[in-house]
């Protein structure tokens, strides 16, 4: 019973999750497309910790270098990814705000 | 001191079954031991030989061999050894921690989901968009430093491989021109896809019994990585130029149909061997899953990049989900698979602007139809007026709204700060001016709007094609600057063109048009335009940039 229920949360919590970034995403005005897609191209830099994991209880040479390369490959999706975003968001400001500053 | 042993072996076996954390690692190394121990003794019971035969041998009393008979129904109680394996392995990443390590871990990954989902939902406002990623950020930085209290021997190798990630892709992120990023996303998005097939590849090659589901979802998850990786490499090297042309040749799609399924037929194979799988056999799956990433994305064109993009972006996000099963890491499970919901509605979205079926983007060489309609169909009315800065300069000056419509050309020439100025200069004579984008205009939604942030140009003077559309007609000129296909009129009027249908930027219903435009070639598509050949449209040839400098000076010397 309880490994049935195990499998099936880890269902609903692939369904709501789906639903949550659907919603999320389907008001955003077209100007923020380019940096929503590379923001959420960092979210799922997320795949740096389970690199992380994979990596850490690697044993032999050939599962500690892939282990490896996908760390590497990782760290520069959620780094890369996160300045990629911030200076594109960084760019935005509205013509009221910059009155105001002026 | 049978007695001894057998009582030493079944307190040994409860204590390990009945640990809340179970320390699975001693436990497993102990069990072959246990299990020949017990299943020794169960099988001699059977035939009650074994008391009689003990105590013959070994000259027990009566009372140690009434014992010992006695503890048997005891011992077959005692799960086999395959059984307590199969347990240990539901969760073989439970690596031995102790609870608050665990507890803190887990606390930390649901912090980072709940920022992760906030920071993408202040994203979707121009006002809060700034604070969004910071969230992120912050859920990002919790997550790894949480995971640093895994127990590990490899912690050298994990700093090491963060530094090695980290550095250059913080500096090429800090310093490529905005006009770049795009194919910057592609790149760090396929580097997620191919850290996701790692941890896939790590798993497999380490023949962890990861039962029939988990184990589909680990081979899924490295095929779609896979493709993910060496797909977006693909997108970054056109887009950034490395990779001119579209290489189209004759049964590319039967040969990438056969490509796919050995895919899916070795990833079966691995699937139903499960820890069996030779890593041979792992490595050939991989080997062709990437080969078709390469296959997949080489014949597609450059204006379908966008969708490309974000069709991989989204496929990274599934795999790191999926992944993320494997793993039994629930914040690799929700931010894969919100990116992934998310990716899809955005690719779904381009794929509608440019009234295209994604299926059709994936599997026609667009590029090569458009070329041969352009090329059969000739029948275009009217000439090329072209037309000097000046009086396009007095044209703007005079009118009362001018709309101007980016393209990819204004990217390609940097001429977003000399159109800024240029907005500013028709702004002080009381010109009022707008920006128009098409949703695909550049090379991904939005790139346009970033370009112009990038030059200053604040958001509320950037509109949509729902929201500008209808204004066309009270204006007096639509500057184009390097723009195509999304002010083609044949889109609305042409049932053969291969564009037909998509929603365009009604430029051609302004007063006047003025295009600048490098030269008299057709663009991205092939496809000739309609536009530049009609009465109220003037063209003004040369290199973007310069042209609205030209433009400018001219305005102030009026």
């Amino acid at each position: 019973m309880i490994e049935g229920f195990a499998g099936f949360t880890a269902l609903y919590i692939f369904m709501l999750a789906a639903f949550t970034g659907y919603e999320v995403i389907s008001r955003v005005p077209v100007i923020l497309h380019t940096p929503l897609m590379s923001g959420s191209n960092f979210v799922h830099g997320i795949v740096l910790v389970g690199a992380m994991v994979a990596l850490g209880h690697a044993d032999s040479t050939l599962e500690k270098s892939i282990g490896f390369i996908g760390v590497v490959l990782a760290t520069g999706n959620a780094v890369g990814g996160y300045f990629v975003t911030e200076r594109m968001l960084d760019m935005f400001k509205s013509s009221k705000r910059e009155a105001k500053s002026a | 001191m049978i007695q001894g042993a057998l009582e030493n072996a079944l307190a040994q076996t409860n204590d390990n079954l009945s640990q809340t954390e179970p320390d699975w690692l001693q436990t497993k190394d102990n069990l072959p031991l246990l299990e020949e121990v017990v299943s020794t003794y169960t099988a001699e019971t059977e035939t009650k030989a074994i008391p009689a035969a003990l105590g013959e041998t070994s000259g027990f009393n009566n009372n140690d061999l009434l014992m010992l008979t006695e503890s048997m129904p005891k011992l077959a109680e005692v799960p086999k050894f395959s059984e307590v394996t199969q347990v240990a392995h539901t969760m073989p990443h439970e690596p031995p921690m102790t609870s608050w390590q665990s507890l803190f871990i887990e606390s930390f990954y649901f912090l980072a989901a709940v920022l992760f989902i906030l920071g993408l939902k202040k994203m979707c406002s121009p006002v809060t968009a700034r604070g969004g990623i910071l969230w992120a950020g912050v859920g990002m930085i919790l997550a790894t430093l949480a995971t640093f209290l895994y127990p590990t021997d490899n912690l050298g190798w994990i700093i090491l491989a963060i530094m090695i990630g980290a550095l250059p892709s913080w500096w090429f992120a800090k310093r490529v021109a905005m006009a770049d990023m795009p194919q910057m996303i592609a790149l760090y998005n396929g580097m997620g896809g191919g850290a996701a097939a790692s941890i896939a590849a790590v798993e497999l090659v380490k023949g962890t019994t990861l039962g029939l589901t988990v184990q589909t979802l680990a081979v899924l998850g490295a095929l779609i990585g896979s493709i993910s990786f060496s797909g977006s490499i693909i997108a970054f090297a056109k887009l950034q130029g490395l990779m001119k042309k579209s290489v189209i040749f004759s049964k590319q799609q039967v040969l990438n149909l056969v490509l796919f399924v050995i895919t899916v037929a070795l990833g079966t194979i691995i699937i139903i061997q499960g820890s069996e799988a030779t890593t041979v056999l792992i490595i050939s799956f991989f080997a062709i899953a990437l080969l078709f990433g390469v296959l997949m994305t080489l014949p597609i064109g450059g204006a379908d990049m966008p969708v490309v993009i974000s069709l991989f972006n989204a496929l990274t996000g599934l795999a790191v989900s999926f992944e993320g099963f494997v793993l039994g890491n629930a914040a690799m499970i929700i931010a894969g698979t919100v990116v992934g919901a998310a990716g899809t509605l955005l690719t779904q979205l381009m794929a509608k602007a440019m009234n295209r079926p994604l299926t059709n983007v994936l599997f026609s060489g667009f590029g090569a139809k458009g070329g041969q309609e352009a090329a059969a169909g000739d029948d275009v009315e009217g000439s090329l007026k072209p037309i000097d800065a000046t009086d396009a300069a007095i044209m703007m000056a005079y009118g009362e709204q001018v709309i101007i419509v980016p393209g990819y050309g204004m990217a390609v020439a940097q001429a977003q700060h000399k159109i800024w100025e240029l907005t500013k200069a028709l702004t002080d004579r009381g010109v009022r001016v707008k920006f128009a984008i098409h949703p695909v205009a550049g090379r991904m939604p939005g790139h346009m709007n970033v370009l112009l942030a990038e030059a200053g140009v604040p958001y509320d003077m950037i509109f949509d094609l729902e929201e500008i559309n209808e204004e066309f007609e009270q204006t007096d000129v639509a500057l184009v600057i390097g723009a195509n296909d999304v002010v083609n009129p044949v889109a609305r009027t042409n049932p053969d063109s291969p564009i037909y249908g998509m929603p365009i930027l009604n430029a051609d219903k302004s007063r006047n048009v003025v295009v600048i435009k490098r030269g008299r070639g057709t663009g991205f598509s092939g496809i000739e335009n309609y536009l530049f050949y009609a009465d109220n449209t003037r063209l003004l040839y040369g290199d973007g940039q310069k042209m609205a400098a030209e433009l400018l000076q001219a305005l102030k010397s009026l």
